[in-house]
């Protein structure tokens, strides 16, 4: 891979971000996958109210089960996967081996897993609800998307003054 | 069957879904789950302003925005044919305490319709809920590297302790806001 390939994937290792350095080009139709699986996604959660405020509520005053049992569900059923990818070494459909980015650890995850709990009990959401909200009607929520923005860049802008 | 699909899901069918985003993704693409990245690509693409943090190529991580989108298109069809015709049942517990705060609107099951609309945007509680509760997720989960998908769900799957940590920090920040914070903001 050349340097400045090598540098940008850096880059995109950084916290958040997935990791694909899939040799194939594949044309744009090929997303259409990613957005039937978001499409279920979105299903999911406003019927199963993930993303209703008053769930978020409930659960950070431990009124509820509801939301234990779907965060734990899906852990469970996520791990189980992953297991069961990594010890039958199952290939993606493309038939190339699957990587899993394991994010490292940094102060970043104390400091800033704490700002996002504060703002996650204020609006009820993560961003995935968001944007399950905005799709569902709720076109106020824009603002917060819009305010969300504003806050990863200002993370960004702060990136190298702030404790990691 | 309409009916019966219109009721809110348990959380035992609908957790279960959610954790299959994680094998779905990776074997589709070997993808890692993950939301908050989308705001990060979202400010390389339209605001990068020379800033480190956003100067990588976006545009190989496409997907993730379309999944975004998905998500906003589920919303949209869940909400508009598979709408609960019932209220949403929430504790009675908490009814008394939003109660105290002039929320008693629960026609809108994912949001308070009494504090979160258009015409609270300038007011000090919508202001607080959409403004600052808006800004202290996009900071904060870009700071910790993730969200509730990418760290509590794909990275504890992924047995990585980083993310448990993140999630406890996650909850740790949630009810202290929640008990402590909010109900003040709220009555006032």
């Amino acid at each position: 891979m050349s340097n400045q390939n090598q540098k940008d994937l850096q880059k995109r290792e950084l916290d958040a971000m997935c990791v694909n350095e899939s040799q194939l080009s594949h044309p744009w139709y090929y997303n259409i996958k990613y957005l039937l699986v978001g499409i279920i996604f979105g299903i999911v959660f406003v019927k199963a109210e993930i993303v209703s405020w008053f769930r978020i509520q409930e659960m950070f005053r431990l009124q509820s089960f509801h939301m234990y049992g779907i965060i734990g569900s899906a852990i469970i059923v996520g791990a189980l996967s992953v297991w069961i990818i990594r010890r039958f070494q199952i290939k993606t459909i493309y038939g190339e081996p699957i990587v899993i980015v394991n994010k490292p650890f940094n102060k970043g995850i104390i400091y800033g897993g704490l700002l996002f709990g504060m703002g996650w009990a204020i609006t009820g959401a993560c961003p995935g609800p968001l944007f399950a909200q905005i799709g569902s009607g709720a076109s106020v929520v824009i603002i917060t998307i819009l305010s969300a923005l504003l806050g990863t860049w200002t993370y960004g802008w702060l990136r190298d003054r702030l404790p990691h | 069957m309409l009916q019966f699909l219109q009721q809110p899901w348990p959380w035992y069918i609908a957790g279960p879904l959610i954790g299959l985003t994680v094998p779905a993704l990776l074997i589709l693409g070997n993808k890692n789950f993950g939301i908050s990245s989308s705001l990060r690509h979202v400010c390389a693409a339209c605001i990068p302003a020379n800033i480190e943090y956003f100067k990588y190529d976006w545009k190989k991580e496409i997907w993730n925005l379309i999944f975004v989108l998905g998500i906003m298109i589920g919303g949209f069809l869940a909400a508009y044919y598979l709408d609960n015709p019932s209220e949403i049942v929430v504790a009675p517990s908490l009814k008394t305490e939003l109660q105290s705060y002039g929320i008693q609107d629960y026609s809108n099951a994912l949001i308070p319709a009494d504090i979160v609309k258009w015409a609270s945007v300038f007011t000090f509680k919508g202001f607080f809920i959409l403004v600052i509760g808006g800004f202290l997720v996009g900071f904060g989960t870009r700071y910790a590297g993730g969200c509730t998908s990418g760290h509590s769900i794909m990275g504890i799957s992924a047995m990585n302790w980083a993310s448990l940590l993140a999630t406890i920090c996650f909850m740790i920040g949630g009810f202290f806001t929640a008990n402590l914070v909010l109900p003040f903001i709220l009555s006032h």
